[in-house]
C-alpha cells in the first residue's frame, strides 16, 4: 500500500470510530418524551423517560424532614403516581404543568430523577407588590424576631 | 422622540453599510482609490452612528424612558444603576446593538492597520466586513428594532431579568461578542484572499493575532459563563452542555483547530483548501449560534415561526455559506498543497489528528443539539438528548486531544526519528505514568480520573523540560538566569505563549476532571438551631429573616459553617423574589477554597422561619477552572505581542 493509501485507511479507521461512538452515545442517552397515557399503554420498567403533565389536585405529599416527595402527574386521560427525593422545584404546585425525567418502575410508580416545572409562556404583568401572597405574614413574622448576636461556636 | 432619532440613525447605517460595501468592491475591482476613499468615510460614519446610537439607548435606560419598548422591557424604576446600563445587552435587540459596534469598531481597525500596507487585500476585506455589518443593521431594522415605540408608554417597566442582575452577566456577553465579531476579520481576509486569487499563507500571517485575540476573548466568554452558571444559578454546575452554551462551543472548538492547522500551511503550504474551510465554519457557526440561541427554535420546532428573526440569520447562513464555497470552489486549483505528509509520526500528523478531533468533537455537540430538533420535524417525535450522550463522545476526543497538546510542540516536522520520539518523551511518559500509579495508591479508583490526570502531568513534564533545555542552552552561552528565561520568552513568544496557554487548559482539565470524581452534595431539612454535618463540614441553622430591596423581596437564611479548621462562617444564602417572575431566584452562598468549595443553596423553607431545607454540596477543585482561565489569559497575552524576529 503506497503513502496516500496507509493516511486514508487511518484516517476511515478512525472517522468509523468516531462514527460508532456517536451512535452508541445517541442510542444509549436518548430519552423519549411521552405523556401519562402514552406511558399507560406501553410502560416499560426501566427506561428512562421524559414524563410531562399536569400535577393531579390533591395528589401532592412534601415530607420536608425525609425529604420524599410524590405527586401524580396527569394528562386528563390517565395518571401516573410520581417518587421523587428533594426539594420541589419553586414553581412546581398542584395544577400546574411539571416534567420529570426518570424511569418506570414495575411496581406501580414512576421514580424521578430530575423534575422540571413548567414556565408559563405568557407575558405577566408586574404586580405591584413584591412579596408573593403569604410571604407579607413571614415578613411580619421574621422582623419581629429579634436580631440576636450568634453564640459561639 | 428618543426611537425615532434612534430609528432613524440605525436606517441611515444600513444604508451607508450597503453603499460602502459596495464603492469598497467596485474601488477594488475598477482600481479608483477614490471609491475606497469614500468606503472609508461611510465606516467612520457608521461607527459615530452606532456609537450614538448605543449611547442614546444608554441615555433612555438612565433616564427610565419608557416610551422604548426596549428599555420599559428590560428595566423598572426599581433595577440599580450600573444594571441600567448593562441591560443594554440584556436581551436580543441591544445585543445585536452591541454586536454591531463592535462590528464597526473592527472594521475601523482594520481600516487604520490595513489601509496602505495591504493594499491587495484590504479593499475587498473592507467591503466584506461592511456587508457583514449590513446584515447586523438589517436586523436591528427590520426584526429586532431596539427602538420600537411603546405606546402607551406604562408608569412603570417590566424590569431586568434578575439572573442578569450580577457581574458575570456584564462582562460575559460583551467578552463573548468580541470572539465572535473578532472571527469576522479572519473571515474577511479570507474572503478577499479568495476574491482576488492570493491564496497563499499572507492572509493567514496578517490575521494570525486576530485569530488569537478572537479565539482569547471566546474562551474568555466560555468561562465568565461557566462562572456565571456556577454562582448564580444554584445548582452547583459550571457546564450543562445546555443548547446556549453548546452555540457558543462549537465555533470554539472549529477555531481552535484553524488557530493550529494554520500552522501547518505556515510551514508547509499544506491545508490551503482545509484552512479556509474552517475560517468559514467558524464564522458561519457564530452567526448559527445566535440563531440557535435567538430564534425561539430551541423550545420547539413549532415556536420557531413566530419571529422573523430566525428566517434572517438562516437565509444570511445561507448566503454567507452558500457565497463562500462557492468561492472555494471557482479557486478550487489554487488551493492544492505545495507539501505533502511524509509520515504518521510527524508534527504534521499530530496536528491532523487534533484537527480531526476538535472537528469531531464540534460536530458531536451540533448533532446533539439539532438531533431533537429534527427528530421532532421529521418524525414528530420529541425527544431528548442530555449530557450522557456529549460526556459519552466528548470525553474520549478530549483525553486524546490532551494527549496530543503533549505529542504537537515537541515531535519533528516531516518524520520523527526514534531519537527525536525519546529525547522528548520517554520521561514524561515515566512521570505521568508515576502520577496515576500514586494517585491510584492514593485511592483514586476511575479509570478515566487517573488517565486525565496522568495525561495532565504528561504534558506538563513535556514542556516543562522543554523550557528546561532551552533555558540550559542559553546559560551555557554565558546569560544568567532570569534574562535567560526572560530572553526565551520574548524571543519565543508564539511558541512559549502557546504553552502557556496550553498550561492555562490542563489546569481547567485538572478542575474539570477533579469537580466531576470528587464533588459530592446532600439535601436536609434543619429546624433553627440544628446542625448538619457533612463531608467534613458541620452547618448549624440560625435563623431566617426577610427584607424588601429596591426591585424585589429578599428571604435569607443565616447558617454558621466550620470544618472542625477555620473559625466558623457565617453563610446566608438567599431567595429573592422578583415581582415580574414567577419564579424566586437562588442567591447561592459559598466559601471557596483552592481544594474544595462549600457551596450551600436556601431551598424550601417553614413561613414561620422555623424550618429550611438547604441543598449542600462540597465541589472539589472548581476553582482551578477559573485559575485555569487566568493563566489561559496570560499566555494568549504573550502570544499575541508583536513577533520580535520581524520587528
Amino acid at each position: 500500500m503506497n503513502r496516500k493509501g496507509k493516511f486514508l485507511a487511518g484516517g476511515g479507521v478512525i472517522v468509523a470510530a468516531l462514527a460508532y461512538m456517536m451512535y452508541a452515545g445517541v442510542s444509549q442517552s436518548l430519552v423519549y418524551f411521552v405523556t401519562p397515557s402514552e406511558l399507560q399503554a406501553r410502560p416499560v420498567a426501566g427506561k428512562a423517560y421524559r414524563l410531562g403533565g399536569m400535577v393531579a389536585a390533591g395528589s401532592l405529599k412534601w415530607e420536608p424532614r425525609s425529604l420524599e416527595l410524590s405527586f401524580a402527574l396527569s394528562d386528563g386521560r390517565a395518571t401516573i403516581p410520581v417518587r421523587h427525593k428533594g426539594t420541589p422545584p419553586d414553581l412546581f404546585a398542584e395544577g400546574r404543568g411539571a416534567v420529570v425525567e426518570g424511569t418506570w418502575r414495575g411496581d406501580g410508580y414512576f421514580q424521578a430523577s430530575l423534575i422540571m416545572a413548567k414556565h408559563s409562556e405568557e407575558y405577566k404583568a408586574p404586580h405591584g407588590d413584591a412579596a408573593p401572597a403569604g410571604y407579607k405574614e413571614l415578613l411580619k413574622t421574621l422582623q419581629g424576631q429579634p436580631k440576636s448576636p450568634l453564640p459561639g461556636y | 422622540m428618543t426611537p425615532e432619532i434612534g430609528y432613524a440613525m440605525t436606517a441611515v447605517s444600513l444604508g451607508l453599510a450597503l453603499y460602502g460595501s459596495g464603492a469598497a468592491a467596485l474601488g477594488a475591482r475598477a482600481v479608483r482609490p477614490g471609491l475606497i476613499q469614500s468606503a472609508q468615510r461611510a465606516a467612520l460614519a457608521i461607527f459615530v452612528l452606532i456609537t450614538l446610537s448605543m449611547g442614546l439607548l444608554v441615555y433612555a435606560f438612565l433616564t427610565f424612558d419608557f416610551s422604548v419598548k426596549y428599555v420599559a422591557n428590560n428595566t423598572n424604576l426599581g433595577t440599580p444603576f450600573y444594571y441600567r446600563i448593562t441591560a443594554l445587552w440584556g436581551a436580543l435587540e441591544g445585543s445585536i446593538v452591541l454586536w454591531s459596534w463592535m462590528l464597526a469598531l473592527y472594521t475601523l481597525i482594520v481600516i487604520v492597520r490595513y489601509r496602505t500596507r495591504r493594499p491587495e487585500f484590504y479593499p475587498w476585506t473592507l467591503s466584506v466586513m461592511l456587508g457583514i455589518l449590513a446584515f447586523f443593521l438589517l436586523v436591528m431594522t427590520l426584526p429586532a428594532p431596539p427602538f420600537q415605540r411603546l405606546s402607551p408608554v406604562p408608569p412603570d417597566g417590566r424590569g431586568l431579568n434578575p439572573l442578569l442582575e450580577d457581574t458575570g452577566m456584564i462582562t460575559h456577553p460583551v467578552a463573548l461578542y468580541l470572539g465572535f465579531t473578532g472571527f469576522t476579520v479572519p473571515f474577511a481576509f479570507a474572503m478577499a484572499a479568495l476574491i482576488t486569487g492570493r491564496t497563499g499563507d499572507e492572509w493567514i500571517t496578517i490575521t494570525r493575532r486576530w485569530t488569537i485575540v478572537a479565539w482569547y476573548f471566546l474562551s474568555l466568554g466560555l468561562l465568565i459563563g461557566g462562572w456565571w452558571s456556577y454562582h448564580v444559578l444554584g445548582w452547583g454546575g459550571y457546564w450543562s452542555w445546555d443548547p446556549v452554551e453548546n452555540a457558543a462551543f462549537m465555533p470554539w472548538l472549529t477555531g481552535t483547530a484553524f488557530l493550529h492547522s494554520v500552522m501547518i500551511q505556515e510551514r508547509r503550504r499544506m491545508l490551503k483548501l482545509w484552512n479556509l474551510t474552517l475560517i468559514i465554519l467558524t464564522f458561519g457557526l457564530t452567526l448559527f449560534g445566535t440563531f440557535l440561541t435567538r430564534s425561539g427554535i430551541l423550545s420547539s420546532v413549532h415556536s420557531f415561526t413566530q419571529g422573523a428573526i430566525g428566517a434572517f440569520f438562516l437565509a444570511f447562513i445561507a448566503l454567507v455559506l452558500l457565497t463562500a464555497f462557492g468561492l472555494v470552489a471557482i479557486r478550487g486549483d489554487r488551493l492544492r498543497a505545495q507539501g505533502e505528509l511524509d509520515s504518521m509520526v510527524s508534527r504534521e500528523s499530530a496536528f491532523l489528528l487534533n484537527n480531526l478531533f476538535l472537528v469531531a468533537a464540534a460536530f458531536t455537540v451540533f448533532f446533539g443539539t439539532v438531533f431533537p430538533l429534527l427528530s421532532e420535524a421529521v418524525r414528530g417525535v420529541k425527544v431528548s438528548v442530555g449530557a450522557p450522550f456529549f460526556n459519552l463522545v466528548n470525553i474520549p476526543l478530549f483525553l486524546s486531544l490532551l494527549f496530543l497538546m503533549g505529542i504537537g510542540p515537541l515531535i519533528a516536522w516531516r518524520r520523527a526519528s526514534l531519537e527525536n520520539l525519546k529525547r522528548n518523551f520517554l520521561w514524561p511518559i515515566g512521570v505521568g505514568i508515576a502520577a496515576a500509579a500514586i494517585l491510584r495508591l492514593l485511592g483514586v479508583a476511575s479509570g478515566l480520573t487517573l488517565l486525565a490526570m496522568g495525561l495532565a502531568v504528561f504534558v506538563t513534564v513535556i514542556m516543562a523540560l522543554d523550557f528546561y533545555r532551552a533555558t540550559r542552552a542559553r546559560l551555557r552561552t554565558g546569560e544568567r538566569l532570569l534574562p535567560a528565561m526572560g530572553g526565551l520568552l520574548h524571543r519565543q513568544n508564539r511558541r512559549y505563549g502557546g504553552f502557556v496557554v496550553h498550561l492555562g487548559i490542563l489546569v481547567i482539565a485538572l478542575g474539570v476532571a477533579g469537580s466531576q470524581a470528587w464533588s459530592v452534595q446532600t439535601e436536609a431539612t434543619l429546624n433553627a438551631g440544628e446542625t448538619l454535618e457533612f463531608s467534613g463540614y458541620r452547618v448549624r441553622f440560625d435563623r431566617l429573616s426577610a427584607s424588601e430591596e429596591s426591585n424585589h423581596f429578599k428571604v435569607t437564611g443565616t447558617f454558621t459553617v466550620s470544618n472542625g479548621q477555620a473559625r466558623p462562617a457565617v453563610m446566608q444564602p438567599a431567595k429573592k423574589f422578583y415581582p415580574q417572575e414567577q419564579t424566586p431566584i437562588a442567591y447561592v452562598d459559598y466559601l471557596m477554597g483552592l481544594r474544595e468549595d462549600f457551596y450551600l443553596v436556601l431551598g424550601d423553607f417553614a413561613r414561620d422561619g422555623s424550618q429550611a431545607t438547604i441543598k449542600v454540596q462540597v465541589n472539589r477543585m472548581v476553582t482551578w477552572i477559573w485559575i485555569g482561565g487566568l493563566v489561559l489569559t496570560l499566555g494568549a497575552a504573550l502570544a499575541i505581542l508583536p513577533d520580535p524576529k520581524k520587528a
